[in-house]
């Protein structure tokens, strides 16, 4: 059933496009973390811009990813940076929650006597909030990559895709093979990306492990 | 050391204030306990002394400077604290933690180091411990880093909210005992906040009444307060057993120690029976030299030497540093109705009982 000469025939064609997949997976999520750190900077400093920010975050992540990559042709054409800024937005919402959550899952005894030590609110935002809030945010930065990878295959109506190419042209083409092969390495690429996050974790949070040791 | 004048706080939208117009003088070395109903404001006052909360007005002094003009890191870095939660970072390692205040302070690597095993000794913490996270500590173990990260600076004032409020009470004795010792050594100005009037009396060199609304009830030493309530508040909230609770500040030192029916056992028996009918006991103690063997019954003097004879040991023997209500305990549990005391090196010193006790306390 699996036509193995057409993987052989198209390696580095599978080898392109995974490059593509992952440029398109990592970018936008890098962009995405950008952004929610100033939002969540925002939301720490004025609380009431919580409520608006998830708001607009809330509705762009219900547009159909299909019906952003269109709107945006006329904005910025039919490439890549049409795909990045959509897929950017649909992280947000996952990434500045998740932020805001870890920060805010800070004990407050930490921070009294952070204060009371005399650090200054910066240092304590620094030292303490931000490394505290880090298997939270991780959290949320799984989240959004894994949500991401699978969103790359629609951007195959702008001539991109990642593996969403093969998954495409597999199913216009009745041809199981391109797809299943499309299909597999999202999947595989999904968890390579989770896996590494897991590990990133463990080395950036080891309190956290040791908890259970 | 730490002066507070007419200092007051309003929470905004309280109808009352948590601290009214309180003024307060702590002298340097001095351990100062802060005791009163919930809603009495002493969290508050002792947070304002550090302006974890700001006062709505009023003046604060520690160490002679004006703790309001200063900015709020900078004071706080002079300042150890310690609160219930404990509050360990644990993202960082023991000795982490405890080297917090010198690394904000910028102190050399090599300095913060030879200080923070310096201070797991002081606390009595096991070196292993350092390098471990909080987590895996048990509640009194952290409480002991906490003690250790306050005084790492080397701060003359400590703060101490509720400090022991969490750990069993067993654990909690242990670290009473430990950290009135440590005091003793240190000799750190101390403002210590609790709801329990027996650790306020116990810890305090002087104690603070605080009742709600944050009015200062009364401002005395434990004895004085026991001696003579200020008034009906007062005499509520230290409660019953006023009397057993100023025998338990008391130390047995303080009353006058009687010989007894004490015989030497190079003695004969008739002497023996002479000196229990003149105390009008029908037992007698055995001292050896300058030990006490323990005691026999009158009916086992049967003419043979003292020194032969099968002497019980006392079944509490008491220190001159015990308390008093441990002496009470000691008389009225044991047969002859007498404590026994005897040093640290089990030289026998005298014994006391009911009436020198009850003497003692009506003066």
């Amino acid at each position: 059933m699996i036509d193995w000469e057409w993987i052989g025939r198209n390696a580095s064609q599978i080898v392109d496009r995974t490059w593509e997949h992952l440029f398109l997976t990592l970018v936008p999520v890098a962009i995405g973390i950008l952004i929610s750190l100033g939002l969540t900077a925002l939301v720490l400093r004025w609380r009431r811009s919580y409520g608006p920010i998830t708001v607009v975050a809330g509705i762009l992540y219900t547009i159909p990813s299909l019906a952003l990559f269109a709107a945006l042709i006329p904005v910025v054409g039919l490439n890549a940076t049409n795909a990045i800024i959509a897929l950017t937005s649909y992280t947000l919402l996952i990434l500045v929650r998740n932020f805001v959550a870890g920060v805010d899952g800070v004990p407050e005894s930490t921070l009294e006597a952070a204060d009371g030590m005399g650090y200054t609110r910066s240092a304590r935002f620094w030292k303490m909030e931000l490394p505290l809030a880090m298997p939270v945010i991780i959290a949320g930065i799984r989240i959004a990559t894994i949500t991401t990878v699978g969103l790359v295959t629609v951007s195959v109506v702008l001539g991109l895709g990642g593996y969403g190419f093969f998954i495409y042209r597999g199913f216009q083409a009745r041809q199981i093979t391109q797809t299943l092969v499309g299909l597999v390495l999202s999947v595989a690429l999904a968890t390579i990306l989770d896996f590494t996050f897991v590990l990133l974790q463990r080395w950036l949070t080891p309190w956290a492990r040791e908890r259970r040791g | 050391m730490i002066r507070l004048e007419r200092v007051s706080k309003v929470f905004p939208g309280a109808p009352t204030p948590a601290v009214d117009d309180l003024s307060l003088d702590i002298a340097a070395g001095e351990f100062v306990t802060l005791v009163g109903p919930s809603g009495c404001g002493k969290t508050t006052t002792l947070k304002m002394i550090n302006r974890i909360i700001e006062p709505t007005s009023g003046r604060i002094e520690v160490g002679g400077r004006d703790a309001l003009s200063v900015e709020p890191h900078q004071l706080r870095r002079s300042i150890g604290y310690v609160i219930q939660q404990i509050g360990l970072f644990p993202h960082r390692t023991i000795a982490q933690n405890i080297a917090t205040v010198p690394e904000l302070l910028g102190w050399e690597d090599d300095r913060i180091e030879s200080r923070v095993r310096e201070l797991a000794v002081t606390v009595g913490l096991d070196d292993h411990l350092l390098e471990r996270y909080p987590s895996e500590l048990s509640g009194g173990q952290q409480q002991r880093v906490g003690v250790a990260r306050a005084l790492a600076a080397d701060p003359p004032v400590l703060l101490m909210d509720e400090p022991f409020g969490a750990v069993d009470p067993i654990v909690r004795g242990r670290l009473q005992d430990e950290f009135l010792d440590l005091h003793d050594r240190l000799g750190k100005t101390v403002v210590f906040v609790t709801h329990d009037i027996d650790e306020a009396l116990r810890l305090g060199d002087k104690v603070a009444i605080l009742n709600v609304g944050g009015i200062l009830e009364q401002f005395d030493t434990p004895e004085a307060i026991l001696a003579g309530p200020a008034n009906r508040f007062v005499a509520d909230f230290l409660g019953r057993e006023r009397g057993l609770k100023r025998l338990a500040l008391r130390p047995v030192s303080a009353v006058e120690l009687v010989r007894g029916p004490v015989v030497d056992i190079t003695a004969t028996s008739e002497e023996a029976r002479s000196i229990m009918e003149s105390h009008g006991v029908d037992w007698i103690g055995l001292v050896d030299g300058e030990t006490l063997r323990g005691w026999v019954d009158q009916s086992e003097l049967d003419g043979s030497p003292l020194a032969a004879l099968p002497a019980k040991p006392f079944a509490v023997t008491l220190r001159p540093e015990s308390s008093l209500r441990e002496a009470i305990d000691a008389v009225v549990t044991s047969h002859a109705r007498v404590a026994v005391v005897v040093a640290d090196d089990n030289r026998y010193l005298g014994m006391v009982g009911l009436e020198s006790i009850a003497e003692e306390i009506t003066q």
